[in-house]
């Protein structure tokens, strides 16, 4: 079955150029959840179906996944410069491989809040993001000491020129000494003042974006609690609240 | 330098990240086509899915991910 000419739905009359359902007696698909638009139920009813049929819409779908992974590449081909243009396109490869994987393993959790495009391409930036970052970062030291606020204070650059400059670097620093432990005072100096990217620090220090995240979040209401208390910013306006 | 001096430098707000709910890298990921979705079909997206922008506001990483589809779903419509 050849996909229909796809249409966006934005701004669009709907209905028009989107694609039929499978009626072939011979595929049973399983029913689109409700509230799919047209477009997504015939993804989702290619991708369930057997043979040929399937072949051609994985083969479809793995063009969408190169397409958007060749996307975030052009994205960040300022930051890449250094890198020849055959191993970046063996990244975006790659990562549409790995996103296919991804979306073809997931299928049962797409519940038709967006379209299944939006939905697919999620993956494939997902994956050539977390690729090139890491590849960018690849000859760049990150220094993981907790201590290595030392280091950042004397090296200046770009967040500790802005916070210098309006004398809130002694008081932070004080903070991050204070209320920090020692892991957390690592990932808040690595990801929020030297602006490592936390994709390159997961594969550093062997763990998740959201366990980094989880471990900056709880290091901010810390410093964030300490600086209010000196009327400096803000206080946490949900002290309940979670992330990760 | 008075209190209500610091109190206006954006950077250290930045750094400290958003003080308010924010939902998680996981959930974040989880949510993100129904937010770009709902941001371009002109609906509130922030109303429907409360904790997506702060977090956004607060994870760089994430933040690209989201301009990146928002940009890949409009250029796919232009």
């Amino acid at each position: 079955m050849a996909p229909p000419r796809r249409r966006r739905a934005h701004g669009r009359p709907r209905g028009e150029g989107y694609p039929r359902r499978v009626s072939d007696p011979a595929v049973t698909p399983r029913p689109a959840p409700p509230g799919a638009e047209p477009d997504s139920e015939w993804w989702l009813t290619v991708l369930r179906a057997d043979g040929l049929e399937r072949e051609e819409a994985v083969a479809r779908l793995h063009e969408l996944m190169l397409k958007a992974a060749r996307f975030e590449l052009s994205r960040r081909r300022a930051a890449l410069s250094h890198v020849r243009g055959e191993e970046l396109d063996d990244i975006a490869t790659q990562a549409a491989n790995d996103a296919l994987m991804a979306v073809l393993s997931k299928l049962d959790d797409f519940r038709g809040a967006s379209r299944f495009t939006t939905w697919a391409y999620k993956f494939a930036l997902l994956e050539a993001g977390v690729k090139l970052r890491r590849r960018a970062w690849q000859e760049r030291e990150v220094v993981l000491e907790p201590d290595a606020w030392t280091d950042f204070a004397e090296r200046g650059g770009g967040v500790q020129a802005e916070l210098e400059s309006s004398e809130l670097l002694g008081e932070l620093k004080t903070a991050i000494d204070s209320a920090l432990t020692p892991h957390q005072r690592r990932v808040f100096v690595a990801l929020a003042l030297n602006e490592v990217p936390i994709d390159v620090l997961s594969e550093r220090l062997d763990t998740t974006r959201g366990a980094l995240y989880k471990t900056l979040h709880d290091a901010r209401k810390k410093l964030r609690a300490e600086l209010a208390e000196s009327g400096l910013v803000e206080p946490n306006s949900d002290e309940s609240g979670r992330s990760g | 330098m008075s209190a209500s001096d610091h109190r206006n430098d954006g950077t250290l707000e930045r750094v400290l990240g958003p003080t308010g709910f924010e939902v998680t890298c996981e959930q974040c990921f989880e949510l993100l086509d129904q937010y770009v979705d709902l941001e371009l079909n002109g609906a509130d997206a922030d109303a429907h899915l409360p904790g997506l922008r702060a977090h956004l506001e607060g994870c760089p990483a994430c933040r690209e991910d989201h301009d990146s589809l928002r940009a890949l779903v409009v250029s796919d419509g232009s």
